[in-house]
């Protein structure tokens, strides 16, 4: 526990080494962000279709409300939550492609959705595969242009491509028109073109989406390394657990346009897991105890011979362990975190629920 | 670990500008050159209307005439400048038509690649002039062996190669059919920032075209009221305006008076387009995304 103080301390330290930007200020402040969309009701059937001619019944649905958030140069984080909870509406919103109904967000000094020259520059923003780079032309070509675009002098040009696509181990692939590369290939195209220009930030969109875990993994360590090489700031949705687990520091969840935590991976557990799970290996030689017995103390997961696995509400643990040890001769014993993906589940359930009721 | 760079790089001015818009011109050129049989039969394939044309011409000359194709002249065209002038509208066309532009831009605000274009420091319609520009030349280059031969089979039925000053004009005023078609179908484009569809419409403003700009037949022939209307509009610079010039049928204060409302037109739509993209992506960025 303390080593993990110390480490912890430590990546805090080295966070604040990167924090040299002369403003000190978060690159990324959003205040009470809330975007509403007005959704047109469509009836169903051919009469219900001839009537939408005319009249339209729209729906007012909040995609985000009220999202505050501040992240520092240097940062990874991570936006988690299920679809439709808003990740992408608050990296819109961050990026300038569309502008909230009520709130404000400072992104590099600028506000986004002033969509300045200067703002754009600095920053990039992955989101899908058929964004940056020309269909029918060989990866490279689309970079010259990109090179063009943002006005990248040609040696950093050659340095960071060189870099890029030796780190993503793309650089027979090039030369090869984009349409005919895999999904994998193309995403890693689209993450070079991303970066060229060096960004100082870089918001991604589920950037391994649809990819096998090979891809998957080199994109994650391309970005890993990209980041402890740049200290680039990152902001990524994702709903793979492997991704945020292997990449981010903080993560923001986010239910039904809500900001429901915002802290380090880990600490989702203490906040939302209220039960922990008991291992209990009981010994032969003596008899354990019935089902019945055992549910007095908790929910019975797993029962396999003399092994039982046991969800306990987190305050109970050490009564019922007294209870049990005083009962039973046990061989082995282990009091664990249910499975992160569980906790993060149960949350986002959890925040379903209470919105419906509101 | 290297501190992430504050400072961003200001862009460098008009000249890098235009480098930058050069450069995306010929990164066109290339993808256009990439899918060469589609080029080559685009090409061909133009000219089989104008046969049928010519035939269709010759026997509404020789009905209007009785016996012989020649004796007759359609509101002051004769029937060899029927002839040439179907041949020039073409030219006219060459420059002014826009395959795939206003539906290629409702498309990128229908599926969200307009994107792009808000993310990176690009102007949009920046970007896709110098697109067109490049099909152009391409077009126009690639195009330009076929229609000489084709104007040296038909040269019988030019009465005369124009002077340097019509033929500079006829060339200016194809340049600006360029302008005028460019930034007309933008306009069309930008309509679906609010409709989202524009398949419709698209199909009604050609259709229509084919007909008010004159590339079907000139606008002389129509009645009265008519062919004063349609030449007030800006239409008629996308096929009819060059041709006449051509044929010499525009000279003097007409010529200038021609030339400088087709100029003025070009910068309306110029504005218009201007005025669209951004009340669009006002809406877009309100609505959609």
């Amino acid at each position: 526990m303390i080593l993990a103080c110390i480490l912890y301390n430590e990546s805090l330290k080295s966070r604040n080494d990167i924090r040299v930007s002369p403003k000190l200020m978060p690159i990324i402040e959003a205040v009470g962000l809330t975007k509403t969309y007005r959704v047109f009701q469509k009836k169903d059937g051919l009469l219900g279709a001839f009537q939408g001619l005319y009249r339209r019944e729209y729906k007012e649905v909040k995609a985000v409300e009220g999202v505050s958030f501040s992240i520092e140069p240097g940062e990874m984080v991570a936006f988690l939550g299920p679809n439709g909870a808003g990740k992408t509406t608050t990296l819109k919103m961050l990026s300038g492609l569309i502008n909230p109904t009520s709130g404000m967000a400072q992104v590099l000094g600028f506000v986004p959705w002033q969509r300045l020259d200067s703002f754009r520059r600095q920053f990039a923003l992955v989101m899908g595969q058929k964004n940056q780079l020309w269909w029918d032309l060989p990866a490279s070509d689309s970079f010259q242009l990109h090179r063009e675009i943002y006005s990248i002098p040609e040696a950093e040009f050659k340095k960071t491509l060189a870099e890029l696509t030796e780190l993503l181990g793309v650089e027979k692939l090039t030369r090869q028109a984009v349409r005919e590369l895999s999904l994998g290939e193309r995403m890693k195209m689209e993450l070079i073109a991303a970066l060229l220009h060096q960004p100082q930030l870089l918001l991604l969109d589920e950037p391994t989406i649809g990819l096998d875990v090979i891809a998957q993994v080199a994109i994650q360590n391309c970005l890993r390394d990209y980041h402890t090489r740049r200290g680039v700031t990152m902001l990524l949705t994702s709903h793979y657990m492997r991704d945020i687990e292997a990449l981010c520091s903080r993560v923001l969840v986010i239910t039904n346009g809500k900001l429901m935590y915002d802290g380090p991976l880990r600490g989702i557990t203490e906040r939302f897991g209220n039960d922990k799970l008991v291992k209990l290996r009981f010994a032969d030689t003596a008899p354990a105890p019935d089902d019945a017995t055992l549910a007095r103390f908790g929910e019975v997961t797993k029962r396999e011979g003399p092994t039982v696995d046991l969800k306990v509400a987190r305050g109970e643990v050490a009564a019922m362990l007294g209870a049990i040890l005083d009962g039973y001769v046990v061989d082995d014993v282990s009091v664990v975190d249910p499975p992160l993906e569980q906790v993060i589940a149960r949350v986002f359930e959890e925040g379903k629920a209470a919105h419906e009721a509101a | 670990m290297k501190p992430p760079d504050t400072t961003f790089r200001p862009s460098r001015g008009p000249i890098a500008t235009t480098r930058k818009y050069l450069k995306i011109l010929r990164a066109s050129l290339v993808e256009r050159m990439t899918y060469r049989a589609d080029f080559i039969f685009g090409t061909l394939f133009r000219f089989l209307p104008i046969l049928t044309t010519i035939l269709l011409w010759r026997a509404i000359y020789k009905g209007a005439s009785g016996n012989d194709e020649t004796d007759t002249t359609l509101s002051g065209f004769t029937y060899k400048q029927m002839i040439a002038y179907l041949l020039l509208t073409n030219i006219s066309r060459m420059f002014s038509s826009m395959p795939g532009l206003a539906g290629g831009i409702a498309r990128d605000i229908r599926e969200g690649t307009i994107k792009r274009y808000l993310i990176q420091p690009i102007d949009m319609v920046g970007y896709l002039l110098a697109y067109r520009i490049a099909h152009k030349l391409a077009y126009i280059v690639g195009a330009a062996i076929p229609y000489l031969i084709l104007f040296y089979l038909c040269r019988d039925y030019f009465d005369y190669f124009p002077d340097t000053l019509t033929f500079v004009a006829f060339l200016v005023a194809c340049v600006m059919a360029f302008v005028v078609g460019f930034f007309f179908e933008v306009c069309v484009g930008m309509v679906g920032f609010w409709f989202g569809e524009v398949t419709s419409l698209l199909y009604i403003v050609m259709t229509l075209n084919f007909f008010i700009s004159g590339h079907m037949l000139p606008l002389d022939l129509l009645p009265h009221p008519w062919s004063d209307i349609l030449k007030a509009l800006p239409f008629q610079y996308m096929a009819y305006f060059p041709a006449v010039v051509f044929q010499g049928k525009v000279q003097g204060m007409a010529l200038v008076v021609g030339l400088l409302a087709e100029l003025a037109w070009s910068v309306f739509f110029i504005l218009l387009a201007r005025w669209l993209f951004v009340r669009g992506l006002k809406r877009y960025s309100a609505f959609g995304g």
